[in-house]
């Protein structure tokens, strides 16, 4: 087997998912924060992408597909939400926005 | 064949570093978009050249253009106020010399041949369709479950407040 070892493939994607959660944790706009989960969420599908491959089957990219759906859905809901904060809020910095109304 | 993964996933790992460390989201964006293209480069090695594809259209296509016009939608006021350009020459060097690397190496990747994918062999689109579309029915129509319910959620949020109000108090 001279391909690529799926070793490397997975220390690839746990170093992209942690540096996604990184900057989930560290950055407070809200943008950044919905960027880092898609870079979480991509990583998660390069690990799929990378199993599948290992043992040559398709179940591997047919989960990819089902988390970029996800991801879609996520997405168009989350930014939504976000022009909405900030059409109300004026800001996007996640610990301003902490306080809830009740 | 190692070299050329080693490459994607070099560019891949600077890219999505720079993605969290920009200050404007823009930026950012530009630098994930290239971080993107490095993942489908990575998946193409990997023998699922169907991901890689599903890769660059939906995701650094649809999806990130979705992005890029939420974020110019915000910011744009915040530019008319401080008159500053959107995007400077400089601005687009790194993300350009970062994506100007994958191009090289799939040029090369083209004139030696297409590499020997790793596994057991590489998975095509044939495949993973008659898979999806045989013992995995039922999860495409939960994903158009999901895709319905993310519609129908974007469309409630992105209607005017107005009409919003008026319907909940009716």
């Amino acid at each position: 087997m001279t391909g690529v070892p799926i070793e490397q493939a997975l220390y690839l994607a746990s170093a992209l998912y942690v540096m996604g959660l990184l900057g989930l944790l560290l950055r407070r706009n809200l943008v950044f924060m919905l960027l880092s989960l898609e870079i979480m969420l991509n990583a998660a599908g390069l690990a799929f992408v990378a199993a599948g491959a290992r043992w040559g089957q398709a179940d591997g990219q047919i989960f990819y597909m089902l988390i970029i759906t996800l991801t879609a859905a996520e997405v168009a809901i989350g930014l939504a939400l976000i022009l909405e904060i900030h059409h109300r809020f004026r800001t996007l910095d996640a610990d301003v926005l902490s306080g809830m109304k009740g | 064949m190692t070299i050329a993964f080693y490459v994607a996933a070099a560019v891949a790992l600077i890219a999505t570093f720079l993605v969290i460390s920009r200050r404007s989201a823009l930026h950012a964006l530009l630098y994930l978009v290239t971080s993107l293209l490095a993942i489908a480069v990575v998946f193409f090695l990997l023998g699922a050249s169907f991901a890689a594809a599903l890769e660059v259209i939906i995701y650094a296509g649809a999806v990130m253009v979705l992005f890029l016009f939420v974020v110019m939608m915000l910011n744009l006021r915040e530019w008319e106020q401080e008159h500053r350009p959107h995007l400077t020459a400089v601005d687009w060097l790194g993300p350009g010399l970062l994506v100007a690397v994958l191009l090289c190496e799939m040029v090369v990747m083209l004139t030696a041949g297409l590499p020997a994918a790793s596994g057991a062999h590489p998975v095509g689109p044939k495949e993973v369709g008659i898979v999806l579309f045989g013992p995995y029915l039922l999860t495409v129509e939960l994903a158009s479950m999901l895709l319905l319910a993310g519609l129908v959620g974007a469309w409630h949020l992105g209607r005017p407040e107005v009409a919003r109000t008026a319907e909940e108090s009716a």
